[in-house]
């Protein structure tokens, strides 16, 4: 493949790749995404790749593996296109049925569709799937169009046309203006703006300045990165290259799970092909700016994907978070400047170069923009990766998308944010998904997972394995937060157990100001944030357990 | 381990110092553990002081300094999983296995370890097992699953 060399190439590219495709040439979108390798789909691949050899369809239907299609729950998932039919829970023996039946002859199987527990429906194609039909995706849509390993598929659909635009029709003041007017803020949890966060990165003193990807998605329960890092690598990919291009950085870097093969795998093959096309390394389509990627890995610990930490973990050193009195934009990686954003706060990015900051800032509520990735877990019926543009109340995201509490049980309270958010009760489930509504709540949407907790749960347990995780996973270097930690794990363990004495309360609340006050790092800042949500909204199961 | 694929893995990274941590991830992965001898290899090739290397390897137990069992079984202990019945599940491995987490048994079987959230919560509660899922497993069926294992 010659490189790409200006923006007419790419399109000439484009168009040729499209004109060998017949949109109306069948595919079968197998989904190969974490949830569904967990369920062996690999063997579901195997067998439809067997099944088309042996009925000599290659050149009638295409197969592609694709990334996650979000309906976790009901996977191994396979979509049959341009019907958009979609299976669930698909079996081996399937396959054979499926490539006869319904991709030469378009007719669907009943027993393979999916069937509302609730009501008994039954629902054929994706779109009349309650679980996609209340989403609203711009992000996550594409997995089911794509094969992740191939950059044809990402181009076919449009990909890098929005670097295209940046790196050639725009100035780099225009792109770092375009994402701040969008209003665009950070996934990874705390919601700071990206532009601002850029434009920091941007001024800050010095020629050297790098850009990075956080893939570290520590926060339990959470998977959307994963997600769409997994099966559309190429988006996050230009959503990171244009940044670097806008806030004059030459060298990024990848920041990942080691204990994910097939997200490594990814990625790396995203990072060669698009070298290979031109898209990464110098002159990138003829602009004159140069750029390249450097992939690193975590070492598990949940610690490894704050800031300080990761950076420390790219020079090589122990992921030990450090005091953040200058920011890490303005001093990072080897003390340069060095702007560092989610996974799915890049993946909006090339969304806003192509289709503008008002367009985007038309969705979501009036500080939180865009849509967001949610993934549920817990006691819920559709466990999976949703998108819903925010605003969406919590509500219609458990029982809507989520499909409601299994085994006829009643919510009790709904966990945001892992081991550093908060929980909201009942009563509180019409409060829109928002940054700032949530996080006056007690409860920041932190990453995105939400931890459904059924009528069962008892919420002082929930609290104290919270605590235990954080005590293993806080890096151990400022007292507050490792001493602070424990003491309060062995309090709530108390509690827990039944052993809780007069005054514990006091002194839980009296050890988490201090924690959140002098702890070096936003881990033990906000290691007690779930126990204070559940001291005000669940203080009697507290109270109850204490003599 | 031999010092040939040691020095490969370290080769693959042009000796740099900073990709200490993925050296030290590769050697691990296929080692399944870290020897005194590579270690030393490593602190030598990188040109990295080994008390900083053994300031990483003994920071988080994705590292191990002593020897695993052939087969490693993890059980997921992640926030989902947890509220769906993974204590109760560790428990029965830990007695079938006879071993606690972090620990090898005495002919080098099983290793047991919990692991943190895999982004799997559709299975929950999992056992995994060299790093195979195995999704929606009650206490009562770990034992089928670990049956399988020799
Ligand atoms: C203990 C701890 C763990 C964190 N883990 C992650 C993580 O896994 N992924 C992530 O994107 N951000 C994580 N963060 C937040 C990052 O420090 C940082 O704010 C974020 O990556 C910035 O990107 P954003 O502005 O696009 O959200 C963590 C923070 C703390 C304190
Ligand atoms: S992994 Fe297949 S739908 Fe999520």
């Amino acid at each position: 493949m010659p490189r790409i060399d200006s923006a007419a190439e790419l399109e000439e590219l484009r168009k040729g790749i499209l004109s060998k495709r017949d949109p109306n040439k069948p595919y079968i979108a197998i989904c190969a995404g974490m949830g569904c390798h967990g369920l062996s789909n690999d063997r579901i691949i195997t067998a439809f790749e067997e099944e088309v050899k042996k009925q000599d369809l290659k050149k009638k239907v295409d197969i592609r593996a694709t990334g996650c299609h979000g309906f976790c729950e009901k996977g191994p998932i396979v979509v049959i296109y341009p019907e958009q039919i979609c299976y669930v829970e698909v079996m081996p023996g399937d396959v054979p049925e499926i490539v006869s039946q319904t991709v030469l002859g378009k007719k669907v199987i009943d027993r393979l569709i999916y069937t509302d527990p609730n009501t008994g429906e039954k629902a054929a194609h994706q779109s009349e799937i309650p679980f996609y039909k209340n989403q609203m995706q711009h992000l996550i849509n594409n997995n089911t169009k794509i094969d992740p390993k191939s950059i044809d598929d990402y181009l076919a659909i449009g990909g890098y046309s929005a670097l295209s635009k940046a790196l050639l029709e725009m100035s780099p003041e225009q792109v770092l203006e375009e994402i701040k007017k969008s209003n665009l803020r950070g996934r990874g949890g705390g919601g700071f703006p990206a532009g601002k966060k850029w434009e920091t990165a941007r001024n800050a003193p010095g020629e050297e300045k790098y850009v990075i990807v956080n893939s570290h998605e520590g926060e339990l329960g959470a998977f959307m990165d994963r997600a769409i890092f997994m099966g559309n690598p190429h988006s996050v990919l230009e959503g990171l290259i244009i940044g670097a291009y806008a806030i004059g950085s030459h060298q990024g870097f990848i920041y990942t799970r080691h204990d994910t093969p097939q997200l490594k795998n990814n990625i790396d093959i995203a990072l060669a092909k698009a070298e290979e096309y031109g898209l990464l390394g110098e002159n990138i389509l003829g602009s004159g700016f140069n750029f390249n990627v450097e992939v690193h890995f975590d070492i598990g610990i949940f610690v490894s994907g704050e800031s300080s930490a990761l950076m420390k973990s790219i020079e090589g050193k122990n992921p030990e978070p450090r005091a953040k009195y200058i920011r890490t934009s303005v001093r990072g990686i080897w003390e340069k400047p060095s702007n560092l954003n989610n996974v799915e706060t890049w993946a909006n990015v090339p969304l806003i170069i192509n289709k503008g900051s008002e367009w985007y800032a038309s969705i979501g509520t009036e500080r939180s923009k865009g849509t967001k990735l949610i993934s549920l877990s817990g006691n819920i019926v559709n466990t999976g990766v949703a998108e819903v543009p925010f605003g969406t109340t919590i509500r219609e995201i458990i029982y809507d998308i989520g499909g409601g509490i299994p085994n006829g049980k009643k919510l009790k309270a709904v966990h945001f944010g892992g081991p550093m958010g908060g929980s909201i009760p009942e009563s509180y489930l019409d409060t829109p998904l928002d940054f700032d509504e949530l996080a006056e709540l007690g409860a920041p949407i932190g990453a995105g997972s939400m931890l459904v907790l059924d009528e069962d749960t008892n919420m002082v347990d929930v609290i104290r394995f919270f605590l235990d995780f954080l005590s293993n996973e806080s890096c151990g270097k400022c007292v507050p937060c490792r001493e602070g930690i424990r003491q309060m794990l062995k309090i709530v363990t108390n509690i827990s157990e039944g052993n809780g004495r007069e005054g514990d309360i006091q002194l839980l609340e009296e050890i988490s100001e201090v924690a959140a006050a002098a702890s070096l790092c936003a881990l033990g800042k906000t290691a007690s944030d779930p126990l204070l949500s559940t001291l005000r909204y669940f203080r009697d199961e507290y109270e109850a357990n204490i003599k | 381990m031999e010092n040939k694929k040691i020095d490969r893995i370290i080769n693959k990274y042009q000796g740099k110092p900073n990709s200490l941590i993925q050296v030290l991830l590769e050697i691990q992965s296929e080692n399944h553990w870290l020897p005194k001898e590579a270690l030393d290899r490593v602190s030598k090739k990188l040109n990295v002081p080994l008390s900083q290397i053994m300031q990483i390897a003994t920071f988080h137990n994705t590292f191990s300094l002593i020897p695993k069992g052939r087969h490693e079984v993890h059980v997921c202990t992640g926030s989902s999983c947890h509220v769906r019945g993974s204590t109760r599940l560790l428990d029965a491995v830990q007695e079938l296995i006879g071993i606690r987490p972090g620990e090898t048994d005495s002919d080098s079987k099983f290793s047991l370890d919990t692991s943190n959230c895999l982004g799997c919560c559709n299975l929950g509660p999992e056992i995994i097992v060299d790093g195979k899922h195995h999704g929606k497993v009650t206490p009562a069926k770990a034992e089928d699953v670990l049956k399988n294992y020799e």
